[in-house]
C-alpha cells in the first residue's frame, strides 16, 4: 500500500433530498496523519459529507474511497472509521469501561487485551478512575472524553468528529481543543473534524475546507485561509471580512492591517481612505473601531489596547479619521459578498 | 394559572365528587362479596367471607380463569413480536406509507369490538371454514393487543436518541448485534409495560371473545357473563368480578410505574401518554 | 435491519388479517340467508341493506344508539375538564402522580364488572333508590338513561387522560403570557386554553363514540332496549349477513369519525 495514498479522496460527491442538494459535487482529499477541519455554516453540508464517509447516508452519486478502496457500498460497521457524535451517542445502560470496550467486544478482542486497551484509553483522556460510573452520571466534558476514548480505542485509520465541542461551554471548549490537538499528534490518526467554529478550526487544523450551500469554496491551511481568502464569502465566514469594491475590483482587507494614521501625515507606503467614525466597541484586549469610508464602504479596524483603554472610546464616535493599510494586504476576491446577519 | 379562590374550591370538589363518582360503584362490587345474603339486596344484611373459598371451588370459574390466563399469556406474546417489529420500522426509517402504519396499527382498538369481533367471526366460519376455538380467540386478541406494544415501543423509541444505534453501527456492530447490545435493553421496561398491558387488556375482553369463542369453551369473562343471571351464581359471580378487578388492576400499576419518565402508560386505549410534561426531571 | 422484514409480520397479519376479515365483512353483508335451511346463500344483493333503510325498527335502533353515543361524549367532555385540568395545572407534582394513577387503575379493571355493578346499583333495591327514596326522589331503573349514565361512567377515563395529556403540553408561559396581557382566567380558558387542547377532546371522543357504537352488553344488563350491537349479536348465529350488514353501520360512522379527527389533529394525541 503506497504511503502517499490519501486516507480519504472524495470524487464528485453528491448527496440530494428530494429538491435539496445538502451536498453538491465535492472532491477532496485528506492526508495520513492530518488534522483536517471542515468548517462552514449550518446547512453548508460538511456533517452531511461526515456522515457520507462515515457510512451513514449513501450519496446520491460521487465515489468516497478510503485508503485508496471504494467504500461506497459498505456498511458503516464494516468501516475502518469511528465517529465522535455531536451528542457523545454513549449507550446510557452501559458504563463507562463497557462503553469505552464496546467496538473491542463487538470485534471479539480477547478479554484480557480488552481491559487493557480499555484502561489505556481511560488514561488517556483523564479518566481512568471512571470505569465503573454510568455515563448519567458524568458532565458534559467528560462524556465528551469518553466519547472520544470510545471511538480511539479501535486503533481507527481516521477518526471523524462532528462539532464535539459545541455543548460546552468557552473555557471548556479551549482546553478540550488543546487536548485534542496534542491527542491527534501523541497517536498519529487521521482526523476529520465539523465545526463551524472558526477559531476552534484556525486554532486545531493543518488544513481546513470552507463549506458554503453544500459546494467548498477554499481547501487550505489556516494561514493561507485567513491572510489570502478566494472568496467573498471564505472572506466573511473566517474572521471578519473588510468587503470593499474599488474600480470594479473587490477586496479584502483584515481589521488588524489597518492601521489608523494621524491626520495629514504622509502615506509612506501606506494606502490610504480618509472616512469617520461611526462605532467604537471596547473588547478587553482590542477595541473594534468601525469606520464609514469616504470613497464608499465601510471597514472594521482593531487596535490592540497595549497601552490600556483609550481614554474615553465614545468621544471618538464621529470623529474623522485617516486609514491606511500595506498594499500587499489586500486581497482580491470573487464569488458572493456574504449577507448582513451571515458576516461578523 | 392564578385561580381565584372560590374557583380552586369548586375545582377540588369537581375532583373529589368525579373520583367519589369513579369508585363508588367499585366499592359497592367489593362489599356485595361479602354480603352475606345471596340476593342483590341493599344494604347488605351483613358480611362475611364465606362466598370466596365457594369461588376457588366452583370449577367452572377455575377453568374459565385458567382458560383466560393463557389466552392472554399467547395474544401477549404475538403482540410484543409484532407491535415491537413494526415500532422499530416506523420509529428509524423512513418509507412509503409512515403514517398509514400507525393508523393501521390503531384500528382494531378504535373500531367497535362488535365490528372486529363480526369481521373475524366472518372470516373464519365462512372463509377459511374453520370452526371457532381458543386459537380463532387467541388471533383476535392479538390483534388488538397490537397497539398497546406498539404505542409503548415507540414512545420509548422516540425518547432514546438515534445516534446510540449509528454508534453502535460505526463502532463495528451489525444490525443484529445493535439491536441485542443497544437497542433492546434500552427498550426493556416498555416491553414488560406494552406485555402487561396488553395482557390486561386480553384478560377482560368480552366483546371480541364472545364472536371468536367456540361453544365449549369459556373466558372468565364470558362465564360471568353467562353466569350474571343465574340467582344461585350470584354471590360466587360477585366474587369473581372482585378477583378480576384485582388482577387488571395489578399489571396496569406496574406498567405505569414502568414508563413513569414517559408520561405514565395507558392513558387511553391506545396504550400510552405522550406527556412529556410529566417527566420527572 | 430492512424494513421490509420488519414490517412483513405485521403488515402481513393486519392487512391480510385484520382488513381482510373487514373486507369479508363487507361482503358478507351482501350476502342472504336461505329461510328454509338457514344456510348462508352468497349472492349479493341490497337486501339486508333494504331491510335496514325499511324496517323502522332498525332505523329507531341506530338513531338511539348514535344519539346515546353523542350524549354520552358530551357528557364525558363536561365531567372530564374540571378534573383533567385540575391535574394538569393546578395539582402539585405529587398530587398530580397520585390522581393519574387513581384516573388510570379502574380504567383497565373489567368492563363486564363494572356494568354489572351499575346494574345492581340501578335495581329497584338497589343503593341509588336506597339514597334517593328519603329524598322523595327515584332512581332511572333501567332504560336508555340507565344506559347513558352507566357509559358516561365507563368511558370517562378513556376522555379524562388524553385530555390531562393535551392540557400538560401547554406550556405554563403561554398561560403566564395570557395573564400578563391582562385576561382573566375565564378568557384565557376560552382563547388560550381550549383552541389547544381541543384535538386531544377529539381523541379522546373517538373512543366515547366508537365504544358506545359497538355495546351491547350495557344495553343489555341496564335496559330493555335494543342498540346497534344487540341486533348484531342476536342475529350472528341465524342470520349471519343481516348481522354483517348492520356491523356496516358502526364502521362507516367511525371511519366518518376518524377522517374528521384526524383533520383536526386528533391523532398526535392517541
Amino acid at each position: 500500500m503506497a504511503s502517499d495514498t490519501p486516507d480519504i479522496r472524495l470524487t464528485g460527491l453528491t448527496k440530494v433530498y428530494g429538491d435539496v442538494v445538502a451536498v453538491a459535487d465535492i472532491d477532496l482529499e485528506v492526508e495520513r496523519g492530518e488534522f483536517f477541519t471542515m468548517l462552514g455554516p449550518s446547512g453548508s453540508g460538511k456533517t452531511t459529507t461526515l456522515r457520507m464517509i462515515a457510512g451513514f447516508e449513501d450519496p446520491t452519486s460521487g465515489s468516497i474511497e478510503l485508503a485508496g478502496a471504494d467504500v461506497g457500498r459498505t456498511p458503516p460497521y464494516d468501516r475502518a472509521v469511528n465517529t465522535v457524535f455531536q451528542d457523545y451517542a454513549l449507550f446510557p445502560h452501559m458504563s463507562v469501561g463497557e462503553n469505552v470496550a464496546y467496538g473491542m467486544r463487538v470485534a471479539r478482542v480477547g478479554k484480557r487485551e480488552r481491559a487493557r486497551r480499555r484502561d489505556e484509553a481511560l488514561k488517556m483522556v483523564r479518566l481512568a478512575e471512571y470505569g465503573d460510573r454510568k455515563p448519567a452520571e458524568l458532565s458534559g466534558g467528560q462524556r465528551q472524553r469518553v466519547a472520544l476514548a470510545r471511538a480511539i480505542v479501535n486503533q481507527p485509520e481516521v477518526l471523524l468528529l462532528d462539532e464535539p465541542l459545541g455543548a460546552l461551554d468557552l473555557k471548556l471548549r479551549e482546553q478540550m481543543q488543546v487536548e485534542l490537538k496534542a491527542i491527534q499528534r501523541d497517536v498519529g490518526i487521521t482526523f476529520v473534524y465539523v465545526t463551524h467554529d472558526q477559531d476552534e478550526a484556525l486554532t486545531m487544523s493543518d488544513r481546513i475546507a470552507v463549506f458554503n450551500q453544500g459546494r467548498i469554496e477554499q481547501v487550505s491551511t489556516p494561514v493561507e485561509l485567513y491572510e489570502r481568502p478566494a472568496t467573498a464569502f471564505v472572506a466573511g465566514f473566517v474572521g471578519v471580512s473588510n468587503l470593499l469594491e474599488r474600480d470594479g475590483r473587490r477586496f479584502t482587507i483584515r481589521p488588524e492591517k489597518v492601521r489608523r494614521l494621524e491626520p495629514g501625515a504622509p502615506p509612506g507606503d501606506l494606502l490610504t481612505e480618509s472616512g469617520t467614525v461611526s462605532d467604537i466597541a471596547y473588547a478587553g484586549m482590542v477595541t473594534r473601531y468601525r469606520v464609514e469610508l469616504e470613497r464608499g464602504g465601510h471597514l472594521q479596524m482593531v487596535t490592540q489596547n497595549v497601552e490600556g483603554a483609550p481614554g474615553d472610546p465614545e468621544s471618538e464616535r464621529g470623529e474623522e479619521v485617516l486609514v491606511g493599510w500595506r498594499p500587499e494586504h489586500a486581497v482580491a476576491v470573487s464569488g458572493k459578498k456574504l449577507t448582513e446577519e451571515e458576516s461578523e | 394559572m392564578r385561580l381565584s379562590r372560590r374557583s380552586t374550591i369548586l375545582l377540588r370538589l369537581a375532583v373529589a365528587a368525579g373520583l367519589a363518582f369513579i369508585y363508588i360503584p367499585l366499592g359497592i362490587l367489593v362489599l356485595y362479596a361479602f354480603n352475606s345474603s345471596n340476593i342483590l339486596e341493599w344494604p347488605p344484611p351483613g358480611l362475611t367471607f364465606d362466598w370466596f373459598p365457594r369461588a376457588i371451588e366452583d370449577s367452572g370459574a377455575r377453568d374459565a380463569f385458567f382458560t383466560s390466563i393463557k389466552v392472554a399469556c399467547v395474544a401477549t406474546s404475538i403482540a410484543i413480536i409484532l407491535g415491537t417489529l413494526a415500532s422499530l420500522a416506523v420509529a428509524r426509517h423512513r418509507f412509503f406509507g409512515r403514517e398509514t402504519i400507525s393508523f393501521l396499527v390503531l384500528l382494531p382498538i378504535a373500531l367497535p369490538g362488535i365490528v372486529t369481533g363480526v369481521a373475524l367471526s366472518d372470516t373464519f366460519t365462512q372463509v377459511l371454514g374453520i370452526d371457532l376455538s381458543l386459537f380463532t380467540v387467541v388471533v383476535g386478541h392479538a390483534t388488538f393487543c397490537i397497539v398497546v406494544v406498539y404505542n409503548n415501543v415507540i414512545a420509548r423509541m422516540r425518547r432514546l436518541a438515534g445516534s446510540l444505534e449509528e454508534a453502535s453501527a460505526d463502532l463495528g456492530a451489525d444490525p443484529w448485534q445493535t439491536f441485542a447490545y443497544v437497542t433492546l435493553p434500552n427498550l426493556q421496561t416498555a416491553l414488560v409495560a406494552g406485555a402487561l398491558l396488553a395482557f390486561a387488556l386480553s384478560f377482560d375482553e368480552i366483546i371480541v371473545t364472545t364472536f371468536t369463542i367456540g361453544a365449549a369453551q369459556e373466558t372468565l369473562p364470558i362465564w360471568i357473563f353467562a353466569n350474571l343471571f343465574r340467582p344461585n351464581a350470584l354471590p360466587v359471580v360477585n366474587v369473581v368480578a372482585v378477583i378480576v378487578i384485582l388482577l387488571s388492576i395489578i399489571p396496569v400499576y406496574f406498567a405505569h410505574r414502568l414508563t413513569r419518565e414517559e408520561g405514565g402508560t395507558a392513558a387511553t386505549r391506545g396504550g400510552t401518554i405522550e406527556a412529556e410534561a410529566t417527566a420527572v426531571p | 435491519m430492512q424494513v421490509g422484514t420488519l414490517l412483513a409480520g405485521p403488515v402481513g397479519w393486519l392487512v391480510i388479517g385484520y382488513l381482510g376479515s373487514l373486507a369479508v365483512l363487507l361482503i358478507a353483508s351482501f350476502w342472504e340467508v336461505d329461510p328454509l335451511s338457514g344456510e348462508v346463500v352468497r349472492n349479493l344483493s341490497l337486501t339486508n341493506f333494504q331491510t335496514l333503510i325499511d324496517e323502522p325498527v332498525y332505523r329507531t335502533i341506530a338513531l338511539r344508539t348514535i344519539v346515546i353515543a353523542g350524549l354520552v361524549t358530551v357528557t364525558d367532555v363536561l365531567l372530564a375538564l374540571p378534573i383533567a385540568f385540575y391535574m394538569a395545572k393546578v395539582a402539585s407534582r405529587r398530587g398530580k402522580a397520585l390522581l393519574v394513577v387513581a384516573v388510570l387503575l379502574p380504567l383497565w379493571s373489567s368492563y363486564l364488572v363494572k356494568v354489572y355493578s351499575w346494574r345492581t346499583i340501578l335495581s329497584e333495591n338497589g343503593p341509588l333508590n336506597w339514597l334517593l327514596d328519603p329524598l322523595g326522589l327515584h332512581g332511572p331503573g333501567f332504560g336508555n338513561v340507565a344506559v347513558w349514565l352507566v357509559m358516561s361512567y365507563l368511558w370517562l377515563p378513556y376522555m379524562i387522560l388524553p385530555i390531562y395529556a393535551g392540557l400538560e403540553r401547554i406550556p405554563n408561559s403561554l398561560i403566564s403570557a395570557s395573564e400578563d396581557l391582562g385576561a382573566r382566567p375565564g378568557h384565557t380558558f376560552r382563547r388560550v386554553i381550549m383552541p389547544l387542547v381541543f384535538p386531544a377532546i377529539v381523541a379522546g371522543s373517538i373512543f366515547t363514540f366508537s365504544l358506545t357504537m359497538g355495546d351491547y352488553i350495557t344495553p343489555r344488563l341496564v335496559s330493555n332496549n335494543q342498540f346497534i350491537g344487540n341486533v348484531v349479536f342476536n342475529n350472528i348465529t341465524n342470520d349471519l349477513p343481516l348481522a354483517s350488514a348492520f356491523a356496516v353501520v358502526p364502521i362507516l360512522v367511525m371511519i366518518g369519525y376518524l377522517l374528521v379527527a384526524r383533520r383536526l389533529g386528533a391523532f398526535e394525541h392517541i
